[in-house]
């Protein structure tokens, strides 16, 4: 039976390297194998803002094609790709006051809406939690 | 039923907009829901654990905010629901903060003793 | 006997607070626990051999495997020359491995 990894993220998207690792972390367990529970906690209920938008780059002058800016709603609508690939579940909540307090709460295909009593259920359940924390 | 000890290290982090520390809010939100969790204050959260502290008052633009988080009488009532809340004797210390203006229903721990304290949980969660 | 991960992000220069990261985990050792430190993100810039003050002496000298994601070393151009040979890349799959070993494992991200 597949092992069962529980993470919590708290950084909004763009601001810190904890998010990159952290879905570098849900893509490593994917692709082996592993269902992944993800709680999105404050700021990270951003990261899968449907309004998101890539943007050219006028530093580097390149355009919107060209630069294939990475929003990180399609990082996570990829995770789910992935999950869905491997068999797999990805499972990923945003904390309903967390979105209702950002105005976050248009978002892609994927994640549910949730509190802190499913985090406690994931986490009683899962063979491992990691929080990801933010500064 | 797993144990869970949350760690909070960084204070006052959004605690004006959210009229709460979130991690803090967190806990109590798991204890509600039947969960078995403690509290160590460490780093600059240990001054939490100092009595006398007025966060109200600011008005930003035409907005007064009425109900800003207050950690130590949050953590009072966590205590009081069943929520032990330790604090990190040394950390105390480094940042000059007298005993006595501490509430005294914490309980102070010495870095020494945080394996101990560790292990008595399931998991820790490091905030 | 507990078994630990420690994950580090944060660049011990930077942050006076990550001392005590690295104290804990060496403390956890002494203290009979098993237990592997993971460097990511900055946390990554205290494997370079040349690091100023032995930062990571302690934790090392305790027989903590010091591991470091092989990424932040290529992202940071931290070479394998340049590198405190006690301190080991590791793919980032390989700190999921880590963290879904064995039950029970607490594992804690700074």
């Amino acid at each position: 039976m597949a092992k069962t990894l529980t993470i919590c993220i708290m950084e909004p998207p763009y601001e810190s390297a904890n998010s990159t690792t952290s879905m570098r972390i849900i893509d490593a367990a994917l692709q082996k194998g592993i269902n992944v529970n993800v709680f999105a906690y404050e700021g990270a209920v951003s990261l899968t803002v449907k309004d998101q938008k890539p943007h050219p780059n006028p530093v580097h002058g390149t355009s919107v094609e060209e630069e294939k800016h990475p929003t990180t709603k399609e990082l996570v609508a990829g995770l789910f790709e992935l999950a869905k690939e491997k068999g797999v579940k990805l499972d990923w909540i945003n904390c309903g006051l967390c979105v209702d307090e950002r105005g976050a709460g248009n978002w892609i295909e994927g994640p549910r809406r949730g509190g802190p009593a499913d985090f406690h259920k994931w986490v009683q359940e899962s063979d491992a939690t990691l929080v990801i924390p933010t500064k | 039923m797993k144990k869970i000890l949350c760690v909070v290290e960084s204070a006052y982090r959004g605690t004006q907009e959210e009229q709460d520390d979130a991690v803090l809010w967190f806990t109590h939100a798991l204890k509600n829901g039947g969960g078995d969790v403690g509290i160590l204050l460490r780093g600059n959260a240990v001054n939490y654990a100092v009595a006398a502290q007025d966060p109200s008052g600011l008005v930003i633009g035409k907005f007064s905010i009425e109900h800003p988080a207050n950690p130590n009488r949050d953590l009072l009532k966590m205590k009081q629901a069943g929520i032990p809340v330790h604090v990190v004797r040394e950390d105390t210390e480094e940042r000059g903060i007298a005993r006595n203006s501490l509430s005294q229903e914490f309980q102070l721990i010495s870095h020494r003793e945080l394996p101990g304290l560790l292990a008595q949980y399931d998991q820790v969660w490091h905030w | 006997m507990g078994r630990y991960i420690l994950i580090e992000s944060r660049d011990p220069y930077e942050s006076r607070d990550v001392p005590y990261f690295y104290d804990l985990a060496a403390e956890l050792a002494t203290q009979g626990e098993r237990v592997t430190l993971f460097l990511v993100q900055n946390g990554a810039l205290a494997s370079r051999k040349d690091a100023r003050g032995d930062l990571l002496g302690r934790v090392l000298q305790n027989e903590v495997p010091v591991l470091v994601d092989s990424f932040a070393l290529r992202e940071r151009g931290i070479e394998d020359s340049e590198r405190h040979q006690s301190v080991k890349p590791a793919e980032i799959g390989s700190l999921v491995d880590l963290i879904l070993a064995e039950g029970g494992t607490k594992v804690l991200w700074h």
